[in-house]
């Protein structure tokens, strides 16, 4: 407190927080344009999204990619792509976000060499690499690398740049995806704060026993504001708590700078609906206010989904609007005027008590299971047991969400004009450009050198060193990410995540999933044998929620379920229904690659001779449900069918009705 | 419901293309075998005839593995490997995923073939999941079935089942040779063989060597347990699979060596004695069992049997006879 000030006031309103937009897509071209317009308006940090081949590791030209180049963020394959990414933008004033995580280590390598070329030093780079592995095995699905060999590349991040590039936070700890894959707030604290221990410990085999408290300082988290934002608050201040407590006593740091919770915080989109679109405006900016309202538990850096979010990827008008709604919360409101509002509040600090005593136990029974490498599978059929039960709230109405489940009389949305024009479309051009263009690129390049480093790369990952050197040399010798991480997956060997539907409980018998469930013994009798489903997941698209829940309910009302998780090949698929023997096949993306894969899977699907019912979910405009359905799909599902019990009743009669056509035949 | 009159001949069709050795027969015969409904149930009789020793002139070429052990083992990795291992001397592998879930719904979650890498476009894999759901101790006969049928077509057939103590067990009267794989430090296993509750394995397999001293010492301690109960050559080898890969060629000789020492005729046909009986125990459950006899006695008259009698045909053997003495 600042001599002079009365207690209820500060002597200055404190700074804004950073106002970020989460952006990119296409090339680097044109979200380079992207990010100058996004800084011209305010903004005061880029957060770059990367897109799916880019985030596992593959070349636009792989057969992965397929589908994928551009959608979800940005296409970077070379230190090319990162140099027109930045141009124009000093590095040694901008503060950076990257949402990036397997392929971390390569694309902080490839930001280096790009500031090299501004003639900008490590030492003046700022800002942070995601490189959170562990909630990518729990809920977001782009990890390259086994567990082990992946908290090594961590490690290994988080030891060079504390020596090299100390104003860089190496890791961001997400709790954020955790909330979007289903978590409680009890869930949300514990598992990200497991997940920091296990980075730290980590860590410390590879540095200094002095220089913990730098590490310490230096690993930040990224969380999640739903929209209950008081009890969101006390989450917020529940975790700084634990962090400090943490700090001290795991790890012996003593200097309070050091111990510091710092966070940045993108709010729900899990909570966004496509009905009525327009109320997601206000659910956005009371999601922002949890995370600003209260002085001790402020966010570092806040981006902002836009309203359109569960339609499809926002427009730069989209973004604009949440970038405003940050800027009137800093700016026009005196919510940075005051010191902590709810210092000796009675509701806020039982309820910071409460989450941190669930957190405690929560947290010892991941310590129990040997942490939150080993703890995985345990923490991510716990995910899928939470979100299981949030839909069936929704569903039955017990959680309300307004104009979804109540409140569903409405005018057509003001927002809703132009059903054509409501998103981003990707110009589906870009795919063969950046496919042509990364052949030219390995075509031009000094290729002794580009081999040379490879090697390096090769030799480094199979022994204790460092892997950083060797990135950055095979960056400056223009290698690509796919062979980056192709280098890597040879040593370290390739990884399937848990899907953590096998540990899911059984459901509650409602009498709803009791009939669904004598139809299915019904047909199966009809059948011979058990209905058999494959759900599968096209892409290297990692949101598998939807597919997750899918998969259980359709266990749980009797069905056999061949589910594999993600990252598959229309190949794959079309192979396991026809090995299966499957009845019918549910597919979900949410990548906005629909377009390009279902085809492609059920073309696969007729050449493997499989002649099922197909049905496809995921973020689907409008638009695209009628395409589908001419590529020969029975049904297709989009954010607005909430209701699990429909699609599957939908599901079972569709092998139903295909069974009796296919007796008549 | 009467026999399908479009589908006389499916049986025999399927077996034909078995014999012929044509592995893309392989999901039709997994459909078929699976099918409960009575038509099937008689084409599933007529494939089985179609690919006995009688019809194929002696016991069907394949080398039929079972691969069992605890959850978390790592049998799947280890599996993945072994295909791999398989598929590089040329012979072709499918491989029988039994789910141990049993669930209340009756439904199941089949996730296991994802972790078995391989080549989607190779047709010299077939990969089949299913749920041991709600059968009466045993494999469910389907997939005896199937691993009879598949054993015409393919070089190598794995039975692959979860469980300890028991599974073994089970998997034993379908395959010629039974893998048994363990995690480093798992005890129970350890303590199933001194105790003589599990029949002792044909191949022990510690995996993730990769942990060095604590997967060595699992592999003494299995050994001396061994010992201890008078098998001492069973082989006992340590794995790693993932990268650096290691111990899989010698548990592909070790699997080879158990085959080539085996009396194929005697397990085989002791195999078929044993399916015989799991079908016509999982059909007519305890009490029919309990009007043979009890299963010793069962099993004593059915060794009386011609030798040359396949499944189907044992089965309804035992079937009058208990029409007999009821």
């Amino acid at each position: 407190m600042t001599e002079g000030a009365p207690a209820h006031r500060l002597a200055e309103p404190d700074r804004p927080w950073r106002m970020r937009t989460y952006a990119g897509h296409s090339n680097a071209r044109a979200s380079n344009e992207l990010y100058r317009r996004n800084l011209a308006k305010g903004q005061t940090g880029l957060s770059i999204a990367f897109d799916l081949p880019t985030q596992t590791g593959y070349d636009p030209d792989h057969e992965l990619a397929r589908g994928e180049v551009g959608k979800v963020g940005v296409s970077i394959a070379h230190r090319g792509d990162m140099h027109t990414l930045l141009e124009g933008i000093p590095l040694d004033q901008m503060n950076t976000s990257m949402t990036i995580n397997a392929t971390a280590a390569w694309l902080l390598a490839l930001y280096i060499v790009t500031a090299e070329g501004q003639g900008v030093d490590m030492p003046a780079l700022q800002g942070t690499t995601q490189n959170d592995i562990i909630k990518e095995f729990l809920a977001r699905g782009t990890y390259a690398f086994p567990p082990a060999p992946s908290m090594r590349l961590i490690a290994d991040m988080v030891a060079f740049t504390v020596e090299h590039v100390p104003e860089w936070n190496p890791i961001n700890i997400c709790s954020y995806h955790l909330q979007e894959a289903g978590a409680t707030p009890v869930q949300e604290i514990a598992y990200a704060l497991s997940n920091a221990i296990a980075v730290l410990d980590a860590v410390r085999e590879r540095v200094p026993e002095d220089r913990m408290g730098r590490v310490f300082q230096r690993i930040s988290f990224f969380v999640n504001a739903g929209v209950r934002f008081i009890e969101e608050h006390a989450k917020l201040r529940a975790m700084a708590r634990l962090w400090e407590e943490i700090g001290r006593e795991r790890y012996g740091v003593q200097d309070p700078k050091h111990l510091r919770f710092r966070y940045g915080v993108q709010v729900n989109s899990l909570g966004l609906t496509e009905v009525q679109p327009e109320n997601n405006v206000q659910r956005i900016v009371l999601e922002a206010l949890a995370v600003t309202i209260g002085r001790n538990a402020r966010a570092r850096s806040i981006q902002l989904p836009a309203w359109n979010e569960a339609l499809g990827l926002p427009r730069p008008a989209d973004q604009q609007w949440s970038l405003r709604i940050q800027q009137v919360l800093a700016f026009e409101t005196d919510v940075l005027d005051y010191p902590d509002i709810f210092e000796g509040s009675k509701v806020m600090d039982g309820l910071v008590a409460e989450l941190m005593e669930g957190a405690r136990a929560e947290m010892k029974v991941v310590a129990d299971r040997g942490g939150a490498v080993e703890a995985v599978p345990y923490m991510k059929g716990a995910l899928v047991d939470s979100n299981r039960e949030r839909l069936r709230r929704i569903e039955s109405g017990q959680q309300i969400v307004v104009g979804q489940n109540k409140f569903t009389e409405t005018e057509p949305s003001p927002l809703d004009r132009d059903a054509e024009g409501r998103i981003l479309v990707v110009d589906p051009a870009i795919e063969a450009e950046q496919v042509e263009a990364v052949r030219r690129w390995r075509a031009e390049r000094d290729a002794g050198r580009a081999e040379r480093a490879l090697a390096e790369l090769a030799r480094v990952a199979d022994s204790d060193e460092n892997i950083m050197p060797a990135t950055i040399e095979a960056a400056r010798a223009g290698v690509t990410t796919g062979e980056w991480a192709q280098a890597l997956r040879e040593v370290f060997g390739e990884y399937r995540a848990p899907t953590g539907v096998g540990q899911a409980a059984a459901a509650p018998g409602t009498e709803e999933l009791e009939e669904l469930r004598e139809e299915v013994e019904r047909i199966s009798e009809a059948l011979g044998r058990r209905l058999k489903i494959l759900v599968g997941k096209p892409g290297l698209d990692g949101h598998s929620n939807g597919a997750e829940q899918i998969a259980v309910m359709a266990r749980d009302i009797g069905m056999d379920v061949v589910y594999e998780g993600i990252r598959l090949t229309p190949a794959q698929i079309a192979r396991s229904a026809l090995q299966e023997g499957v009845h019918v096949v549910g597919l979900s993306i949410l990548s906005g690659s629909h377009r390009e894969l279902i085809p492609a899977v059920m073309k696969a699907l007729r050449e493997a001779g499989v002649d099922v019912p197909v049905v496809v979910g995921g973020i689907i405009p409008e638009q695209d449900v009628e395409p589908l359905r001419a590529a020969g799909v029975a049904a297709v599902y989009t954010p607005k069918d909430f209701e699990l019990t429909r699609i599957m009743r939908d599901i079972v009669e569709l092998v139903s009705s295909s069974a009796a056509s296919h007796v008549q035949a | 419901m009467s026999p399908d009159p479009g589908g006389p001949g499916l049986g025999a069709q399927l077996g034909g293309r078995l014999r012929a050795g044509d592995p893309s027969v392989a999901p039709a015969v997994l459909n078929l075998v699976e099918s409960r409904s009575p038509s099937d149930r008689a084409h599933t009789v007529e494939l089985l005839r179609a690919v006995s020793p009688a019809a194929l002139g002696g016991e069907a070429g394949a080398h039929v593995v079972g691969v069992t052990g605890p959850p978390g083992a790592g049998k799947s990795t280890l599996l993945s490997e072994l295909v791999a291992a398989w598929r590089r001397r040329g012979r072709t592998v499918a491989v029988l995923a039994v789910d141990p879930t049993s669930r209340r719904s009756g439904g199941a979650l089949l996730g296991d073939r994802a972790r078995i890498a391989h080549d989607p476009k190779d047709p010299g894999v077939f990969i089949r999941s299913t749920a041991a759901g709600d059968r009466l101790g045993g494999l469910a006969p389907a997939t005896r079935a199937a691993a009879q049928a598949l054993a015409a077509a393919f070089d190598v057939v794995v039975i692959e089942t979860v469980g300890v103590g028991q599974s073994e067990t089970e998997v034993a009267d379908v395959a010629d040779s039974v893998v048994v794989v363990v995690q480093p430090g798992a005890g129970d296993v350890l303590q199933f063989l001194k105790a003589g509750v599990m029949e002792v394995p044909d191949v022990l397999v510690v995996t993730k060597a990769d942990l060095g001293d604590i997967a060595e010492r699992s592999v003494r301690d299995l050994r001396a347990a061994l010992g201890a109960v008078g098998s001492a050559p069973t082989p006992v080898l340590a794995v790693a699979s993932i990268p650096p890969v290691q111990g899989i060629d010698e548990l592909v000789e070790a699997i080879d060596g158990h085959r080539s020492g085996l009396d194929l005729g005697a397990r085989r046909l002791a195999a078929r004695r044993a399916n015989a009986l799991a079908d016509f125990l999982a059909e007519h459950g305890e009490r029919g069992l309990r009007v043979l006899g009890g299963r010793r006695a069962a099993q004593r008259w059915l060794s009386e049997q011609d030798p040359r009698l396949d499944v189907p045909a044992l089965t309804a053997r035992l079937e009058s006879r208990a029409l007999e003495e009821a």
